[in-house]
């Protein structure tokens, strides 16, 4: 088990290494207008880079996610996307049902 | 100073049928118990959260920790799998720029960027004066980023309450609004390729690099969705 030094260290290299990406963002943000492609290419790389780690949750997850079952995890998440849709995209259901049901099925 | 009306506004998308208070109760909970284990007190989980606020860089930490990673490792796999926050950001600040709000209140508030905020974020701004946009953010971030922080304490402290099937339960919540709230912004033609090769790509990417993944899934399924839009002229 880490000790309390490297555990703050830890802390604190993870909040500069995020704080980065934010800060560049927002400098990089005050040069860029809503009008031009570059914002457009932006908006659509933050779609997939956002989409690409979601994809990666569901497949390859990291933590206790990995002991459930892939196909599970793709049902769970297709009924519940089905479910968002037919509720006319209320998120509260769907959040609530994905859990219930990932445990419902892993355990049966 | 901020537009109290505007920043309430902002704090109440907490509420309602699209509140993302149980995703982000679920997800940081989670955290909160892998942070125990991980060797973490109280303090040191609830400051994780405080400060980094973006739960994959927290997973990333935590389990670099568990395995005895060096500190350079970490930094290098948490700013990888962060990195994702830089375009979030500029595909977002533009949208709530205004001459007349100071610079100050860009540069701290970019800390409440995280997939929730932003998609809350770009599903409301343009209800909200454009002035006013900021702090409508603002209201946003600290709503958002305080739940998070509190969970994390909640999820420390009910650890040893959480059975392996409770916390797998609470696992799969955050993907799933995530996608839900990324189908929703599906509305034109460019975001839902974004959209779709992102999901495509991430994970077949993953096979080859686990590192760079989800930076070249970006860059390729982005450029291909933005160079289609350039070509239908949308």
């Amino acid at each position: 088990m880490a000790s309390s030094q490297i555990i703050i260290l830890a802390i604190l290299v993870t909040s500069v290494a995020t704080f980065i990406s934010r800060f560049m963002g927002a400098l990089t943000s005050e040069k860029v207008s809503v009008n031009s492609k570059i914002f457009k290419w932006f908006n659509c790389v933050a779609y997939s880079t956002l989409a690409a780690l979601l994809g990666r949750m569901i497949v390859f997850p990291a933590g206790v996610l990995a002991d459930s079952d892939l196909i599970i995890r793709l049902i769970v998440l297709i009924s519940c996307i089905a479910l968002f849709i037919m509720t006319k995209k209320n998120l509260v259901i769907p959040t609530i049902i994905s859990a219930v049901l990932l445990g419902v099925l892993t355990n049966f | 100073m901020i537009n109290l009306k505007v920043f309430l506004t902002g704090l109440q998308s907490l509420k309602g049928s699209r509140s993302p208070a149980i995703p982000l109760a679920a997800c940081f909970i989670a955290l909160g118990a892998l942070l125990k284990d991980a060797g973490f007190n109280i303090q040191q989980s609830a400051a994780s959260s405080l400060f980094t606020y973006a739960l994959p860089g927290q997973l990333v930490m935590a389990e670099s920790l568990l395995v005895g990673a060096s500190i350079i490792n970490i930094f290098i796999a948490v700013w990888l799998v962060n990195f994702r926050l830089y375009p979030m950001t500029v595909s977002l600040f533009p949208l709530l720029d205004h001459k007349s709000q100071p610079k100050w209140k860009y540069y701290l508030s970019c800390h409440f960027l995280a997939v929730t905020s932003w998609l809350i974020a770009k599903d409301g701004y343009k209800k909200i004066d454009k002035k006013h946009r900021i702090d409508f953010w603002i209201g946003i971030g600290i709503g958002t980023w305080s739940t998070a922080i509190f969970m994390t304490v909640i999820g420390y402290l009910s650890a040893d309450y959480l059975n392996k099937n409770m916390l797998i339960g609470l696992a799969i919540v955050n993907p799933v609004y995530f996608f839900c709230m990324m189908i929703g912004a599906m509305k034109n033609l460019s975001i839902s390729i974004a959209v779709i090769g992102g999901t495509v790509l991430g994970p077949v990417i993953y096979l080859f690099s686990t590192e760079w993944a989800l930076l070249f899934a970006g860059l390729i399924a982005g450029t291909i969705a933005f160079l289609f839009e350039g070509k239908n002229g949308k």
